[in-house]
C-alpha cells in the first residue's frame, strides 16, 4: 500500500502553477497525481495569491486526508474561479501526523467557506487550523473520544480495515455485533466505568462562550435591555430535520446566529472507506434522500474519472434525465417546505407531494425502489428503461409538469402574504455568497451565473440548450424564483432529452461486482439541486477507497445562514433556513 | 372496590359487588375504538423514513383515513412518537427526553432499518444500534426506508395492540409510577447512566474517568 502512494507519479504543473511557482519558489513543490503542495509558512501568501491574482475566488473543496504510512496529513483545496468557469486549481498543505500537534493555518480569512470545512477536518482528523475564529468539533461533540477519520482509530463495531469482512463471506455464521464487541454495545467507552459526578461537559459551554448575551445591549431607548440566547431545536426550524440553531435576540431581532449540526451524523466517510467502491453507491442515496439520483451521478463520476470510463449515450442521456426529473422534483417540494415556513401549514406542500409522487413512480419503475435508487453503476447504470416508462415520461413532461408548475407559480409567485415575508429578507450580497462558498440556486440568486452544468460540462450537458437564471437581489424571493425558473429549464432538458434518446447499450464493459479502480485521486462535482456536490475519492490500488469525502452543498451553504439572519427579525432566520433548502442528511453525512 | 372480602360482614348477604373488570372490561372496546381512531402522532421526523412519512401523509396515502393526520408540535399533545430516521449519539438524549415528556398513554413506532437495529450505519461510531437500546418499542417497521403501505401496515398493528389493552389492567389508570428514563449523556461516548447505577448499586467506589482525547 504505502509503495504505491510513495512510487505515485507527480503532477504535471499547469501554466497557473508555473507562475505560482516562479513567484514562490520552493514553497510550491508539485505533489502527487494532481496539483500543487505549498508549504505551510506560506500558505496565506499563496493563497492570498490564488485568489486575487489567478481569480480563483470560489473555495469549493476542503477536507483532510490521513496519510498513515507516510506520516503526514494533507489539507486538499479545490479552488475555482466563478468568472471563467473550467476546472479546479488543486493545491494540498501537509503537516507531520504528529497525533497532538498537527497544525495547518487556516484559510478563513480568505475564503469564508473554509470555516465550516476545517471545523470538519478538525472535527475528523485532529488537524489545528491556527487562526480559525471557532475551532469546535462540530459533527461530533465536544469531548468525544479521538479523531474518527484517522486511520489508527477504530470504531466500536469494527472488524476488519476492509468489506467484505471474513466474518460474513463466505458464508460464515453471522454473530450480532453486540456479542462481538467489549462493551456490547456501540461505545468505546463502558457505561460502567464512567464517573458521573466528576464530568463536566464541555460542549454546551464552548458553543455559548461563542454567543454571549451583552449586558445593556439591547435597543432599549433608554430602559436597560439586555439581549437574550435562544435555543432553537434540535428538531423545529422548521421540520427539515434534526438541526439546531443558537441565537443571540436583542428582542426580536437576530444579532448572532450559530447553527449546531451533528446531529445526524451517520459516518459516511468512515463507513465508505470500509466499504469496496460499488458498496458505496446506495450509501449516497442517503446523503440527500431527497435527490438520490444526483448523488449517485456525482460519485459514479469521480470514480469513472478514476477509472477511465466512459459510459454509453444511451446510459448519458438516461442519467440527465434522472438528474433534472430529481431536480424538478426538489424544487418542487422546496416550494412546499418554504410557504409551510412562512405558515401556510402544509396545504402547498400536498400539492407538491402530487407530483413527487409521479416521479418517484417512474424512478421506482427504472430502479425498484422509490426513494434509494441505487441507480447508477461505474460506467453504466442498474438496467434499462422500458417503453413504458417513456411513455409515461412523456406525458409527465410535455402535458403534465409544465400546467402543474403554472400551478405552483400561480398559488406563491404572487402570493401577497408570501411576496410580504419574502421580499427584502434574508438577504445575501453577492461578495458574500461567493466567499462562503454558497452553490446552486443560492448562489445564483444572489446574481452570480455559475451552474455546473454550463461552467464544467460534464456529462453531456453541453448538447442541451437551457439557460441558466439569476436572481439580483438575493433574497428569499429571487431564491425561489430562480428554482421555478430552473423547474421550467429542467423542463426543456427533459424534453430534448426525449427527443434524442438514442437506443443500445447502457453498460460500458462487463457488470460486475467488483471494480477495479486504479490509484489515483479525483474530483467528481455536479450540479445537483441544492448546489455543487462533489465526491473527492483518493485511491491506492485496492478494492476500497482510500479516502472517500464528500463536499456536501446544503453543509457548506449553511455557513451563509448568519450572514442572512443578523439583522433581521427571528422568523425571517428560519425562512432564510428554508430558503437555503438543506436536507440534514446531507449536513452531517 | 373489585373484592368481596372489603364489604363490611353484616351486609354481606345484600350487597352484589361487581369487579372492576366485570364493569369496565364490555367498554373497553368502544375506548380502545375511540382511541386507536384518534391517534396524535408527534410531528417528528429524524432523517429519510421522515420524508416517506411525509408521502404518508399527503394526498396519495393520505393518513387522515386512520384518523391520525394530526402531527403535534409537541410532545405534551402527541400519544404516538414515530422514530423515523436514524438516531445518533448526539440526538439519543433529546429522543429520550421527548419520550419522557410524552403523557400516558404512550407508544413507540421504530420506523426503517435504522431506528429498528441502527440499519445501513449501524457500524458507523456515532450510531444508536436502534431506539430500543433506550426507549420501549411497540411496533418495528423494516424497510430503508419502508414504503408509505408499509408504515399504515405498522399503524393497523399498532391498532391491533391497541385492541387488546383493557381499561381495568391499562397500567396507565392504576397508581403505577412511571420512572423517567434517564437522559444518556454525551461524555466521550454515548453514556447509559442506568448503566452507571447499577455498577453504583454494586460497588460503592467510583474509577477514573477515561482521558477525554
Amino acid at each position: 500500500m504505502a509503495e504505491k502512494i510513495v512510487t505515485a507519479p507527480l503532477a504535471q504543473l499547469t501554466p497557473e502553477m508555473v507562475l505560482l511557482k516562479e513567484r514562490f519558489g520552493d514553497a510550491i513543490q508539485p505533489a502527487e497525481y494532481e496539483g500543487i503542495v505549498i508549504a505551510n509558512d506560506r500558505l496565506l501568501e499563496v493563497a492570498q495569491a490564488i485568489r486575487d491574482d489567478l481569480g480563483y475566488d470560489y473555495l469549493s473543496s476542503l477536507t483532510g486526508v490521513d496519510y498513515f504510512d507516510k506520516g503526514y496529513f494533507e489539507t486538499v483545496y479545490h479552488a475555482y474561479s466563478l468568472a471563467r468557469g473550467g476546472g479546479p486549481l488543486v493545491f494540498k498543505a501537509r503537516t507531520p501526523r504528529d497525533a497532538n500537534a498537527a497544525e495547518i493555518p487556516s484559510v478563513v480569512s480568505i475564503w469564508g467557506s473554509a470555516e465550516f470545512q476545517e471545523r470538519e477536518a478538525y472535527d475528523m482528523f485532529g488537524i489545528r487550523y491556527t487562526g480559525h475564529p471557532d475551532l469546535r468539533r462540530i459533527l461530533t461533540w465536544e469531548g468525544f473520544a479521538g479523531y474518527p477519520l484517522r486511520k489508527d482509530w477504530k470504531e466500536a463495531y469494527y472488524e476488519q480495515d476492509h468489506k467484505p469482512f471474513d466474518s460474513r463471506w463466505p458464508g460464515g455464521h453471522h454473530v450480532p455485533a453486540e456479542e462481538r464487541v467489549q462493551f456490547h454495545d456501540n461505545v468505546t467507552v463502558s457505561s460502567e466505568t464512567f464517573n458521573v459526578e466528576s464530568f463536566t461537559p464541555e460542549a454546551e459551554q464552548l458553543l455559548y462562550s461563542g454567543i454571549i448575551p451583552i449586558p445593556g445591549s439591547g435597543n432599549g431607548h433608554g430602559l436597560h435591555t439586555d439581549s437574550v440566547v435562544v435555543n432553537l431545536g434540535p428538531q423545529h426550524p422548521s421540520t427539515h430535520g434534526v438541526f439546531r440553531l443558537v441565537v443571540r435576540l436583542s428582542g426580536e431581532t437576530v444579532e448572532d446566529l450559530k447553527p449546531v449540526m451533528g446531529y445526524l451524523h451517520r459516518n459516511h466517510e468512515k463507513i465508505g472507506e470500509r466499504n469496496t467502491f460499488s458498496q458505496n453507491m446506495p450509501f449516497t442515496d442517503r446523503l440527500d434522500y431527497l435527490c438520490s439520483m444526483s448523488n449517485n451521478f456525482g460519485y459514479a463520476l469521480a470514480v469513472e474519472k478514476l477509472m477511465a470510463v466512459k459510459p454509453p449515450e444511451r446510459t448519458e442521456y438516461i442519467r440527465v434525465i434522472m438528474a433534472e426529473l430529481t431536480r424538478v422534483m426538489n424544487h418542487l417540494a422546496f416550494c412546499g417546505f418554504l410557504t409551510n415556513e412562512m405558515g401556510a401549514f402544509f396545504t402547498p406542500f400536498i400539492y407538491a407531494f402530487e407530483e413527487r409522487e409521479l416521479i418517484l413512480d417512474l424512478f421506482e419503475m427504472a430502479s425498484g425502489s422509490r426513494m434509494m435508487c441505487n441507480y447508477f453503476r461505474f460506467g453504466g447504470l442498474a438496467r434499462d428503461i422500458s417503453d413504458e416508462f417513456v411513455q409515461r415520461l412523456r406525458h409527465l413532461v410535455f402535458e403534465r409538469l409544465p400546467q402543474k408548475t403554472d400551478e405552483m407559480e400561480n398559488l406563491i409567485t404572487t402570493n401577497e402574504i408570501v411576496r410580504a415575508r419574502a421580499i427584502g429578507v434574508a438577504v445575501l450580497p453577492r461578495a458574500a455568497a461567493i466567499s462562503l462558498g454558497a452553490a446552486g440556486p443560492l448562489l445564483r440568486a444572489s446574481g452570480v451565473p455559475y451552474d455546473v452544468r454550463k461552467a464544467e460540462p460534464y456529462s453531456i450537458y453541453d448538447r442541451f440548450d437551457f439557460d441558466l437564471v439569476t436572481g439580483t437581489n438575493g433574497d428569499v424571493y429571487d431564491r425561489y424564483l430562480v428554482r421555478i425558473g430552473e423547474i421550467r429549464q429542467s423542463i426543456r432538458i427533459l424534453k430534448q432529452a426525449l427527443e434524442q434518446l438514442p437506443v443500445g447499450e447502457i453498460q460500458t464493459g462487463k457488470k460486475a461486482y467488483q471494480t477495479r479502480v486504479p490509484a489515483g485521486q479525483a474530483y467528481g462535482r455536479v450540479e445537483a439541486p441544492k448546489g455543487e456536490l462533489g465526491f473527492y475519492v483518493v485511491s491506492d490500488g485496492s478494492p476500497n477507497p482510500y479516502r472517500y469525502h464528500v463536499r456536501a452543498t446544503c453543509f457548506i451553504n449553511l455557513g451563509s445562514l448568519a450572514t442572512m439572519a443578523r439583522g433581521g427579525k427571528l422568523a425571517d432566520a428560519i425562512i432564510g433556513l428554508g430558503s437555503i433548502d438543506t436536507t440534514m442528511g446531507e449536513v452531517d453525512r | 372496590m373489585s373484592d368481596k372480602s372489603q364489604v363490611p360482614h353484616e351486609l354481606k348477604d345484600n350487597v352484589a359487588v361487581t369487579p372492576w373488570t366485570k364493569l369496565f372490561d364490555p367498554l373497553s372496546p368502544i375506548y380502545n375504538w375511540g382511541r386507536k381512531y384518534s391517534m396524535w402522532p408527534m410531528g417528528f421526523g429524524l432523517a429519510c423514513c421522515a420524508i416517506e412519512m411525509m408521502a404518508t401523509a399527503a394526498g396519495r396515502y393520505d393518513l387522515s383515513r386512520f384518523g391520525m393526520e394530526l402531527m403535534r408540535p409537541s410532545p405534551r399533545q402527541a400519544d404516538l412518537m414515530i422514530v423515523s430516521g436514524t438516531v445518533t449519539k448526539k440526538m439519543m438524549p433529546q429522543v429520550v427526553r421527548l419520550y419522557n415528556q410524552m403523557p400516558e398513554p404512550k407508544y413507540v413506532i421504530a420506523m426503517g432499518a435504522c431506528a429498528t437495529s441502527g440499519g445501513p450505519f449501524k457500524e458507523g461510531y456515532t450510531v444508536v444500534s436502534g431506539v430500543d437500546k433506550f426507549i420501549p418499542v411497540d411496533v418495528y417497521i423494516p424497510g430503508c426506508p419502508p414504503r408509505p403501505e408499509a408504515l399504515l401496515q405498522g399503524f393497523l398493528k399498532l391498532f391491533e395492540k391497541i385492541e387488546g389493552q383493557k381499561i381495568s389492567t391499562s397500567p396507565w389508570y392504576t397508581k403505577k409510577e412511571f420512572p423517567a428514563i434517564p437522559v444518556p449523556l454525551l461524555g466521550p461516548d454515548l453514556i447509559d447512566l442506568r448503566k452507571v447505577q447499577e455498577t453504583r448499586n454494586e460497588q460503592p467506589e467510583a474509577s477514573t474517568v477515561p482521558a477525554t482525547n
